[in-house]
């Protein structure tokens, strides 16, 4: 009896090796899910003129503050509902994911481009432009980017383009932190000093030695990247800093919504859950190409 | 630890100066100060005027010498719309804020301590796997969607809750919630890994050997040694905490830095926007720097190795 339990709590306490890989399949499995909701969020944006149930713009006065389908008053002409002026909510919504996905997409090249460019720079060259790069950084990194954002969309005005170059240009610090690191580590290995001994350029040891080395972490940041870029592109619409109505944008539809949240709580409740699962679906993806590509990556 | 100090106040400088050159540039060379102040139909003579009588016809460094001699001083300029010191609109403006920060800060160590202190001592279980799912799901939440939601169901559903505005506990309640739930996860995750690295640790392994209690070695051995990564990344997340709060202020209609900073850029009062900006990043700054002295003091390794 108590060898028994003497090995019950040593199982317990020790996963087996089944236990280990069952529970990697079981990360792989969120991954996957993850990736097919991403997916049909990216398919019903692009082909949102196919399946969207209404124009997004077209106005109904007559069917304002329409509740959805499922509550008392609801029809199955409006799914999710209807906003103050009439327009279908679900329609609304489908569309509002293309300037979301657009936007954070944009952006994040953007940031992944002048990020990994100056990361590269400093951790390979050092000195001087290093020291002024990473001031740069640490500069950038103290301020929320929230703060930053306002602040140069105060002064350049509320547009997609602003929206898509301010969101662009405030994320490059992360990249340049975690790809200068990285290629101090790699510029110290031997097949660096071999490549030099060959008489390749710094450019081609750059581009064609260093870069495919970091193209994993890289891949991961901008993945997650995407997430925060879509949450804070929707915030400053919420706000009305970003996209302009009546182009539907979640945070825009949210921001109406608040104002209507004490009778039609649905018009805020949707476009939010919106950015959640889009946002949930990224993280998870994102934490399943982590593990996937190199499990030992610290980010 | 003297020189540790000195390193520090460097960094702290130079980091000052990069931050007031930011909202220099921000304002005077993405914008024209002048094309924002004056209508649209403005002549060119008046842009002119106006362009001297700002000093904007001065070269750009001298003009930037005007701009940081005189904030460090504490003079701003004047609001373009209130017609009074940008300064002391913000100073007004600061207590709310840094009090919604506090709160929030409570509110996530309230959630994330217990929690990862728990995941991490019931690793590979199923409370570990639901601590984490909430974990995923929480950083996912946008702030200002849940500040709604929580608006629609405590303030207009149910009534417990005021809505929006400023003075009472019941009013700290929501926003500082809401700003608790969004630092949570992160600073749960932190704490798991921390304890649970700790946990594998020699010393660890020999206080039990001696006979110490369960509850000892967790509480005293286990979480005092992973105090240490928590603080520092709790100090780096100081500055997200911050742009929560900004977020969870324009939700609840705080009456901080955050709204006054919103509502200026709304009236185009760059003046009042610009103090914001630098008084804010101030005070991250200013935590980072007491983060890390307070890491050095506790742990002497960092402040040889750094």
């Amino acid at each position: 009896m108590a060898t028994l339990e003497a090995t019950t709590v040593t199982t317990a306490d020790e996963p087996t090796a089944l236990q280990g890989s069952l529970r990697r399949l079981g990360r792989l499995k969120w991954g996957l899910a993850a990736s097919v909701t991403l997916l049909a969020i990216v398919a019903s944006a692009i082909f949102a003129p196919a399946i969207a149930p209404h124009d997004p713009l077209a106005v109904n006065i007559s069917h304002r503050l329409a509740p959805p389908v499922w509550m008392e008053g609801g029809t199955s002409r409006h799914v999710l509902g209807t906003d103050q002026v009439g327009r279908d909510l679900l329609a609304r919504v489908i569309y509002g994911g293309r300037i979301s996905l657009v936007i954070g997409v944009a952006a994040v090249l953007i940031s992944t481009t002048i990020g990994v460019l100056l990361g590269l720079a400093g951790g390979y060259f050092g000195g001087c432009p290093d020291w002024t790069i990473m001031t740069a950084v640490n500069v950038l990194l103290t301020f929320p980017f929230v703060l930053l954002a306002l602040a140069v969309i105060a002064v350049l005005g509320a547009s997609l383009g602003n929206m898509i170059v301010v969101l662009g240009v405030a994320g490059w610090p992360i990249y340049a932190r975690v790809v200068r690191a990285e290629t101090m580590a790699i510029r110290e290995r031997e097949f660096i000093l071999a490549g030099r001994a060959l008489g390749m350029s710094h450019a081609r040891i750059i581009v064609r030695q260093i870069l495919p080395n970091l193209v994993s972490p890289i891949v991961v940041i901008a993945t997650l990247q995407v997430a925060q870029v879509i949450v804070l592109e929707s915030f400053l619409s919420f706000l009305g800093l970003g996209v302009q109505p009546p182009t539907p944008a979640w945070g825009n539809m949210l921001g109406e919504g608040r104002v209507y949240m004490l009778n039609s709580w649905w018009i805020a409740a949707f476009p939010g859950l919106a950015i959640f699962l889009t946002t949930l679906a990224i993280n998870l993806m994102g934490n399943a190409l982590r593990d996937w590509l190199d499990p030992h990556m610290k980010l | 630890m003297r020189r540790y100090i000195a390193r520090q106040l460097v960094q702290l400088v130079v980091v000052i100066i990069g931050i007031s050159i930011l909202a220099f540039v921000i304002l005077h060379v993405l914008g024209d100060p002048v094309l924002l102040l004056l209508p649209q139909n403005a002549g060119h003579e008046e842009f002119e005027r106006y362009r001297k009588l700002l000093g904007l016809d001065q070269p750009i460094w001298l003009q930037y010498w005007k701009f940081g001699s005189h904030a460090i001083q504490g003079d701003f300029g004047k609001s373009w719309y209130a017609d009074t010191p940008a300064f002391g609109l913000v100073l007004e403006r600061m207590p709310p804020t840094i009090y919604l920060t506090l709160a929030g800060l409570v509110v996530a160590l309230g959630i994330a301590l217990p929690l990862g202190i728990l995941a991490a001592l019931k690793r590979h279980t199923f409370v570990d796997t639901l601590c984490t799912a909430l974990a995923v799901g929480g950083q996912a939440l946008p702030i200002f969607w849940l500040g709604i939601m929580l608006i629609i169901i405590f303030a207009v559903r149910l009534r417990a809750l005021p809505a929006s505005g400023y003075g009472t506990w019941q009013h700290f309640v929501m926003p500082a919630f809401c700003l608790g739930a969004a630092l949570a996860p992160i600073t749960m995750r932190l704490v798991r890994s921390g304890v649970i690295e700790v946990m594998n640790m020699e010393y660890i392994k020999t206080a039990r050997a001696k006979g110490v209690g369960e509850r000892t070695v967790v509480v005293k051995h286990a979480f005092r040694n992973a105090c240490i990564p928590i603080i520092t990344v709790l100090g780096l997340q100081f500055g997200q905490l911050l742009g929560g709060a900004i977020i969870t202020e324009t939700v609840f209609a705080w009456p901080g830095v955050a709204t006054l900073t919103v509502e200026s850029i709304r009236n185009q009062d760059f003046p009042v926007v610009q103090c914001a900006v630098v008084l804010l990043a101030l005070i991250i700054v200013a935590a980072n720097v007491i983060v890390d002295l307070v890491v050095g003091f506790i742990d002497p390794r960092i402040r040889v190795s750094s």
